[in-house]
């Protein structure tokens, strides 16, 4: 059973975001998201500074086997991201909601988590 | 549901996440496909590879006709036991399928060839076999499985007749032996030595847990990729097909132009191809930029080429891959990877060999 922390917000496509106090985000992809891709091996986070909208691209996992994209689950600005993945893409495998983050995002507007799904929303995508 | 293995309920208890394979629901991995790959280039790895099709050719002109139907010649096949990769063709010279054929006697061979390709295969086969005094067999009672790694033999040994084990370690490579039931012969496709083990189905599943229980891990098919990509192997569909020859496959070694009246299948064509200059070549790439290599990615190098099969090298860190290129490419590429031109160098594959880097 995978492990969904109840403090978080969750897309469907599997990306999760914690709410920081300063209202920016930081988003990174779940434990069932990382267990179903296995071992990474590389990850392009977007640069800082550029701009996302809600549902884009923005950033690349691959495992051995294939590369997925991750979807911005919130739009605004690229302010910060995970530079430690760049030499240890496993961190996302070894620990995904901690060390493993993979972008901090500036919101445009703070009530777009409003329509995220919460913990148990998303578990329940996972048993379907 | 695809076809399963009589392993398969084993898999599942083992762990195996189950992916489809050519029509068969085949392990991708127990857990960790990389611990997996490095459990074979350091120690010792099996995989269930009962997908795979075995076909045995019997009869007096079982020579001939093997002689006629493969790029590289059985002929050369003169002590029992030794075993022989190669190419069938069709009349254009483009790749049937590349396959193993053992030499048991002289009447007597056995081929290995791939799962996803086993229909048309043996409706080749059967259709050519007309004008031969021979007969075709698909032993679809028969299962495999391949232990590779340094010390894949020695624990394998454990769960061979006691008396049968000494005959399976004197084996020399590319050379196989039937010893009592089972099949052993060593060979692989990983670049690490082993045995390829064929063995009647209703023991397959006892003999895959006593060489669990020698140590041997469980790898799955996703390891196996890797394996053979850093090995500088191909693999049949990815990097070459119908529509490419050997010739544009690193395969040239594998076509025996002598004897020169030797008329197999595909001979003309290759002839043409060899006269008028080969337009393609495949070579290893090796990534100096980060990223993965993939197949069907964009290379530019003297026109454009294509990545047929690129990963991750969990030996080299890096990423790896083959390409069909231009003859004239030369020493470094460039690689579209999502929009970005990427540089790869080119080698000569193998990248791994015998737990080494090579490149």
């Amino acid at each position: 059973m995978s492990d969904v922390p109840g403090d978080l917000k969750y897309t469907k496509s599997h990306e999760w975001v914690r709410e920081e106090d300063d209202g920016s985000v930081i988003v990174g992809i779940t434990d069932h998201a990382q267990s179903a891709l296995g071992d990474l091996v590389f990850v392009e986070a977007p640069e800082t500074g550029s701009e996302v909208s809600a549902g884009d691209a923005c950033a690349v996992v691959e495992s051995v086997k294939a590369a997925s994209d991750v979807y911005s689950p919130v739009t605004g600005e690229v302010i910060e991201a995970n530079d430690a993945l760049a030499d240890s893409p496993e961190l996302v495998n070894q620990d995904p909601y901690g060390d493993g983050w993979i972008m901090r995002i500036q919101l445009a507007d703070p009530t777009e988590l409003e329509d995220m799904l919460d913990a148990k929303a998303y578990e329940a995508t996972l048993e379907d | 549901m695809g076809k399963k293995t009589v392993i398969h309920d084993v898999h599942v208890e083992q762990g195996a996440r189950m992916v489809d394979f050519g029509g068969w629901d085949m392990p991708v991995h127990y857990g960790s496909q990389i611990e997996e790959h490095h459990a074979v280039r350091t120690d010792a790895g099996m995989f269930d590879v009962s997908h795979m099709t075995v076909v045995d050719v019997e009869g007096p002109a079982a020579a001939s006709y093997l002689q006629h139907l493969l790029a590289n010649d059985v002929g050369k096949l003169t002590s029992p036991g030794k075993a022989l990769y190669g190419c069938m063709l069709n009349e254009d010279g483009g790749v049937i399928d590349d396959l193993i054929t053992y030499f048991l006697s002289d009447q007597r061979y056995r081929m290995v060839v791939n799962a996803a390709t086993r229909d048309k295969d043996l409706a080749w086969l059967e259709a050519r076999a007309t004008a031969f005094d021979v007969e075709i067999t698909e032993r679809s009672d028969l299962s495999m499985i391949a232990v590779q790694g340094p010390n894949a033999r020695e624990k394998a040994a454990t769960c061979l007749p006691e008396d049968q084990r000494e005959a399976a370690l004197s084996l020399s490579p590319f050379f196989a032996a039937q010893l009592e039931d089972l099949f052993v012969a060593r060979t692989g496709y990983t670049g690490e030595d082993g045995w390829e083990i064929i063995v009647p189905s209703d023991r397959a599943g006892e003999l895959w847990l006593c060489l669990a229980a020698a140590g041997i891990r469980p790898c799955g098919l996703g390891a196996r990729d890797t394996l053979r990509l850093e090995a500088g192997m191909n693999l049949y569909g990815s990097d070459m097909d119908e529509t490419t020859t050997p010739l544009e496959s690193g395969l040239g070694w594998t076509v025996a132009w002598d004897p020169r009246d030797r008329q197999f299948i595909g001979r003309d064509a290759l002839e043409a191809q060899r006269r008028e200059g080969v337009p393609r070549k495949l070579v290893g790439l090796l990534l100096e930029d980060r990223g993965v290599l993939r197949a069907h990615q964009t290379v530019y190098a003297d026109g454009e080429g294509e990545v047929t099969s690129g990963t991750f090298s969990p030996t080299l860190s890096r990423s790896i891959g083959l390409a069909r290129v231009p003859v004239g490419a030369g020493d470094t590429v460039e690689v579209d990877i999502r929009g970005k031109r990427l540089t790869a160098r080119v080698v000569r594959p193998p990248f791994v060999r015998h737990g080494k880097a090579r490149v």
